[in-house]
C-alpha cells in the first residue's frame, strides 16, 4: 500500500511538472525534501534523548506499570492484545496525555516510546501489530483538546477571542478519533 | 480561559521533570545513570528514522512543488462544493496529513487573508486542531522500530483525517454559521 502511494506521489508530481514545462522544479524539490527530512531528524535528537532519558527513569522506578494499571479499564477494550499491566500501556497513556494537552515537543518522543514497548510484544516484528495500528490510528486522528499552537497563532493574528475554537475542535476531534477506532476495528480483520 | 491554558502548558513539563526523578529516588533508582542510558537509546532512534523521513519527505515535496497539489484541489473542488465545503479550506485539508509546517503556514496565510475571527478562519482553526500530520506520525513512529509493513494503519489514519475534516465543516457551520 505504502509502495503504491509513494510511487504515485513521485509519478504524479513529475508528470504534473513536465506537463507545465516546469520539470526543473523536481530536482530542487527532491533535494529540498531530503534535506528537510535530515534537518527534522537532527532537530529531534535533543528532545528525543531528553524524553527517553526521563522515561527510562520512570520505567526503572516502575512508574509505567503503575500507569498501566490505572489505564487498564479503557485499555483492555482498545488494546485487547496487550498483556495486563504491561509497561506498553503506561507508555501509551503518557503519549496520549501529551497529545491531549497539546505538549507539542513531548508528543513524538513519547509516541516512539510507546511503539518501542509495543514492538517488544509484536509477534511479527516486520509488520505493524494490531495494537500498533490502533495506537497509530488514534494518535494520528488528533487527540488535542487544548490546541496550544493554533491558539498562539490566532493570538498573533490579533483574534478577539483566540480560544473560541476549543469547543468546535474538541467536538471534531471526538468525531475523528471515533472514526479511527471504528475503521481500525473493521480493517484489522481484512488486512493481515 | 487563556490564562488557565497557558498555566497548564507552562507547568506541565516542569512538574513532570521534577516528579519523575523524585519517584526515581524514592524507588532507589540510580537516576543519573538511568537517564543517560535512556538518552543513548533516544539518540539511536533519531538516527534510525532518517531513511524513512528522507523517503517520505522527498515524495511529499515533489508532489507539492510540482503543482500536482494545486491540480488535485481543482479536480476535487466540484465534489467539495456539492458537500457545501468552502473551497478556501480544501488546500489546508489536503496538505494537513502530509506536512505539519506546510499546514501551519497555510493556516497563518488564511488568518492574514480572511482574519482569524472570520467564518473561514474559525473553520480552518478547527480543521487544523482536529486532524494530524498522519504521514509524519506513521513514518517516524514505525521507522523508529524499523517496521516497513504498515498494514491497515495508513487507511484508518487517513479515514480519521477525513472524518475530522468533515466533522469540522459540519460543527463549525452549526456553531458559527
Amino acid at each position: 500500500m505504502i509502495n503504491i502511494i509513494w510511487f504515485l506521489m513521485l509519478a504524479v508530481g513529475i508528470t504534473a511538472a513536465a506537463s507545465q514545462g516546469e520539470i526543473h522544479l523536481i530536482t530542487s524539490a527532491t533535494i529540498e525534501g531530503a534535506n528537510e527530512a535530515v534537518k527534522i531528524a537532527i532537530g529531534l535528537i535533543g528532545i528525543i534523548s531528553l524524553w527517553s532519558g526521563m522515561m527510562k527513569i520512570a520505567t526503572d522506578a516502575g512508574l509505567m506499570n503503575i500507569l498501566a494499571k490505572l489505564m487498564h479499564p479503557i485499555a483492555s477494550m482498545l488494546f485487547p492484545e496487550i498483556p495486563k499491566n504491561h509497561p506498553a500501556m503506561g507508555a501509551i497513556l503518557l503519549s496520549m496525555s501529551a497529545n491531549i494537552l497539546g505538549l507539542g515537543n513531548a508528543c513524538t518522543p513519547l509516541g516512539i516510546k510507546a511503539i518501542e514497548e509495543l514492538q517488544k510484544i509484536n509477534p511479527e516484528p516486520e509488520s505493524a501489530s494490531n495494537s500498533m495500528c490502533t495506537f497509530l490510528a488514534i494518535t494520528s486522528s488528533s487527540l488535542t483538546i487544548v490546541p496550544t499552537t493554533i491558539i498562539a497563532l490566532r493570538t498573533a493574528a490579533n483574534s478577539n477571542n483566540p480560544t473560541e475554537i476549543i469547543g468546535t475542535t474538541i467536538a471534531a476531534t471526538l468525531a475523528s478519533t471515533t472514526a479511527a477506532v471504528i475503521v481500525d476495528r473493521f480493517l484489522r480483520k481484512f488486512m493481515r | 480561559m487563556i490564562t488557565v491554558i497557558n498555566l497548564i502548558s507552562s507547568w506541565a513539563i516542569p512538574v513532570i521533570f521534577i516528579t519523575i526523578p523524585i519517584i526515581g529516588i524514592v524507588k532507589k533508582v540510580p537516576i543519573y545513570e538511568s537517564f543517560v542510558e535512556g538518552a543513548k537509546e533516544g539518540f539511536a532512534v533519531s538516527i534510525r528514522i532518517i531513511p524513512y523521513l528522507v523517503a517520505m519527505f522527498t515524495a511529499i515535496k515533489v508532489f507539492q512543488k510540482s503543482g500536482a497539489m494545486e491540480q488535485l484541489v481543482n479536480i476535487i473542488s466540484p465534489i467539495t462544493s456539492v458537500l457545501n465545503i468552502p473551497k478556501e479550506v480544501v488546500p489546508l485539508a489536503l496538505i494537513r496529513p502530509l506536512s505539519g509546517s506546510g499546514a501551519l503556514g497555510m493556516l497563518a496565510s488564511i488568518f492574514q487573508t480572511y482574519g482569524p475571527d472570520s467564518y473561514i478562519g474559525r473553520l480552518a482553526s478547527t480543521i487544523q486542531g482536529s486532524t494530524e500530520t498522519t504521514f509524519y506520525v506513521l513514518t517516524v513512529y514505525l521507522g523508529a522500530v524499523n517496521i516497513r509493513k504498515l498494514r491497515h494503519s495508513l487507511f484508518s489514519s487517513l479515514a480519521a483525517d477525513i472524518a475530522g475534516f468533515l466533522a469540522a465543516v459540519y460543527i463549525v457551520s452549526r456553531v458559527f454559521g
